[in-house]
């Protein structure tokens, strides 16, 4: 085993075991920073990858705005910060069939796919993989239009908020 | 390693024992005798008043989705910024193009009043 | 190979040889060569952390007239040894109903996020921890870890005043940073990278304060809120709220959020002097050797930690919603139009001569500045017309 196999699933444990008690924690704060954890797994896969641009935006925008919004909203809207319901719903045997299922699927059709035995190709060295990207986003024959999309689209989420938050003013 | 993340890993690493060990040495050498006057809740040197927890304004949500919205659009910036040593002015105009946009929603989120703290 | 002009390959390659003359294998004896370089690193910065806190208390008595410490050694110089001592041996309270793992984590992070941001400062031509490719953003991404790690002191104390505190001050910091990381864009496109190495290289023949002065002091502003420091410090608010976030910290804890704040304005300072004071270039200076450039650098970044403590000793605090209005009204639009400009003078005056471009960018960001001024006084213009408008009104009445 390369140790890039065993850093690769050291972290997909750490990303799974997370993900797990996200859900089934009962404490909501608690809750949220499981799910920091599980993002930040996610920002050290991509730095395996070496890809580094893509490491550090999941960090500041996940991290640093997301699951900050996320805590925020929790204590916004909660009193009481522990769940006091049950935990499984009332048909949780169909739903882990249909999961089981699903996975199944997933696994089969996947099984005959030979990317897994093949290593990652290394970056020419001195690649500017942001310039590049960079480069991409405003030609007029790669993603420029997009790029401009994605300006209107958060306009438009802001607009939204605006509209939601102050409905009641 | 040829990994430039692997050095940042060691330096996390290192990073959270350097301050584990100075608490490590303070559990060591400190004395340890609670008393349940020692360990209350804090409230300037009284006894605390009412519950345990402050209505959260929502003032405090609002800013954080503004915040959201103008970090991930800087976060588009970013490319932009590195490969515009080498391109045209129409690059150039695209990218004000963007910034023009947000700054028209900003103009937006101010006059309905989004901005204010109370 | 020589120490002097390339000591830490010199010393990596010694130490390479020992270890593989002692039998050890290749990547072990590579892995155990990077692991003390970021021991070194990071010891030197802990430290160097340890004789800033003289520092600041010598500064800020001086500024309120008075000496400083003076007993414990020559010019008090042994004083921070003395306070780590006392905050070892105190007695380590938590207050119940605190959840015991965050509560304990939040420090460790709070310092951690700081050590984490001196991986990729370019101490010298040779000297770097790594040369990251995106340290404009991870520079971004160590402060957001420092801000989760606010959130979760206040939420594990248990107590109304910390999270009061803690949001107030989360707040801030989320907003600030907008500022900062678009006056951050404008050294990333006057280099064409976000790497800290390039940015240095790029201030070859002119610092960036030259071309940018406005970024320079907007980004100041930025990261003097972000560091929590005055005239931002609702956090340390001693008379409104105790202190914050980390009120119900004693004892080593506290001592590990203190020396993470000292450290994180002096990593302030220093990426201030590396984005746009021309980090260890000083006129020809640095070729003289790599600890020549050290030396260098850190006066730079001393020099930007005493302008940040001037700033914190002289000015009052500002309230909660000035601040934010100051924020969200103010510098943000003036971030965003600073960083169009420069990148529209920079595409049109790219190739032309470099006192041109010199002149052109310089004359851009003083037009820039005039134009914010006049705005500004017309706004105060207006303010005073309406309450004199007032004022005389009641006078009229009177009569």
């Amino acid at each position: 085993m390369t140790a890039m196999q065993i850093f690769f699933l050291i972290t997909g444990l750490v990303i799974l075991g997370s993900a797990l008690m996200v859900v089934t924690t009962r404490n909501l704060i608690h809750a949220a920073l499981w799910l920091i954890v599980t993002l930040f797994g996610v920002a050290v896969l991509y730095a395996i990858l070496n890809a580094s641009f893509l490491a550090v935006v999941q960090v500041v925008v996940y991290i640093g705005a997301i699951a900050i919004l996320f805590i925020f909203a929790v204590m916004l809207t909660r009193k009481e910060m522990r769940d006091r319901g049950p935990q499984l719903n009332k048909g949780w045997w169909l739903n882990a069939i249909i999961a089981l299922l699903t996975f199944g699927g997933l696994f089969w059709m996947l099984q005959s796919w030979n990317g897994f035995s093949k290593t990652a190709a290394d970056f020419p060295s001195g690649y500017d993989a942001v310039g590049q990207l960079g480069r991409a986003l405003i030609s007029p024959d790669a993603f420029v239009l997009p790029f401009e999309v994605a300006s209107v689209l958060l306009l438009a989420a802001l607009v939204g908020a605006v509209y939601i938050a102050f409905n009641r003013k | 390693m040829q990994n430039d993340w692997f050095y940042i890993g060691l330096f996390l690493v290192i990073g959270l024992l350097i301050p584990v060990s100075a608490l490590l040495a303070s559990w060591i050498v400190s004395p340890k005798k609670p008393n349940p006057i020692k360990q209350s809740t804090y409230e300037c040197g009284m006894e605390t008043v009412g519950e345990n927890w402050v209505q959260f304004k929502a003032q405090y949500y609002i800013f954080a989705l503004v915040f959201l919205v103008f970090d991930v659009e800087t976060v588009f910036l970013f490319p932009w910024a590195v490969s515009l040593g080498s391109l045209s002015l129409f690059a150039v105009i695209e990218g004000i193009v963007f910034v023009l946009i947000l700054l028209a929603g900003l103009v937006y989120a101010w006059r309905k009043g989004m901005l204010e703290w109370v | 190979m020589n120490f002097w002009f390339d000591p830490v390959n010199f010393i990596a390659h010694w130490l390479n040889s020992l270890l593989v003359g002692w039998g050890m294998a290749e990547w072990l004896a590579a892995l155990i060569i990077q692991l003390v370089g970021v021991v070194v690193l990071i010891s030197l910065m802990m430290v160097f952390d340890v004789f800033l806190v003289w520092v600041e208390r010598k500064v800020v008595a001086r500024f309120q007239d008075r000496l400083g410490p003076n007993r414990v050694g020559p010019f008090g110089i042994f004083q921070p040894f003395a306070d780590i001592i006392k905050l070892i041996i105190k007695e380590d309270i938590t207050p119940d109903g605190a959840d015991k793992v965050v509560y304990n984590l939040a420090p460790i992070l709070s310092l951690m996020s700081v050590l984490l941001l001196w991986a990729i400062v370019p101490l010298a031509p040779v000297i770097f921890g790594v040369d990251l490719n995106v340290g404009a953003l991870y520079i971004v991404a160590a402060g957001s870890i420092g801000t989760l790690s606010i959130i979760m002191a206040a939420w594990s104390s248990n107590n109304k005043y910390a999270l009061i505190g803690a949001f107030r001050q989360v707040a801030v910091l989320i907003s600030f940073e907008i500022p900062m990381i678009a006056t951050m864009l404008i050294p990333t496109i006057l280099a064409g990278s976000m790497g800290m190495n390039e940015i240095v290289r790029g201030q070859q023949t002119v610092w960036y304060v030259v071309l940018a002065p406005l970024a320079a002091l907007t980004f100041l502003i930025a990261a003097i809120a972000e560091l929590g420091r005055s005239p931002f410090d609702l956090n340390e608010a001693e008379s409104e709220i105790v202190a914050g976030f980390h009120i119900e910290y004693t004892g080593m804890k506290f001592g590990l959020f203190y020396a993470g704040e000292l450290l994180h304005a002096f990593t302030f300072g220093g990426f201030w002097a590396v984005l746009f004071l021309g980090g260890y270039h000083f006129f020809g200076l640095e070729n003289l050797g790599p600890l020549v450039a050290v030396v260098i650098l850190f006066a730079k970044a001393m020099f930007g930690y005493w302008v940040i403590m001037w700033i914190r000793y002289t000015v009052m605090r500002m309230r909660i919603d000035h601040m934010l209005a100051f924020n969200w009204k103010f510098l943000t639009p003036v971030a965003f139009v600073v960083l169009m400009l420069t990148a529209l003078m920079n595409t049109l005056l790219r190739n032309t001569s470099s006192v041109v471009y010199i002149a052109g960018m310089l004359l851009t960001n003083v037009l820039l500045c005039w134009i914010i001024v006049e705005i500004l006084r017309g706004f105060s213009r207006a303010e005073r017309e309406r309450t004199e408008g007032v004022a005389s009104a009641t006078v009229a009445a009177h009569h």
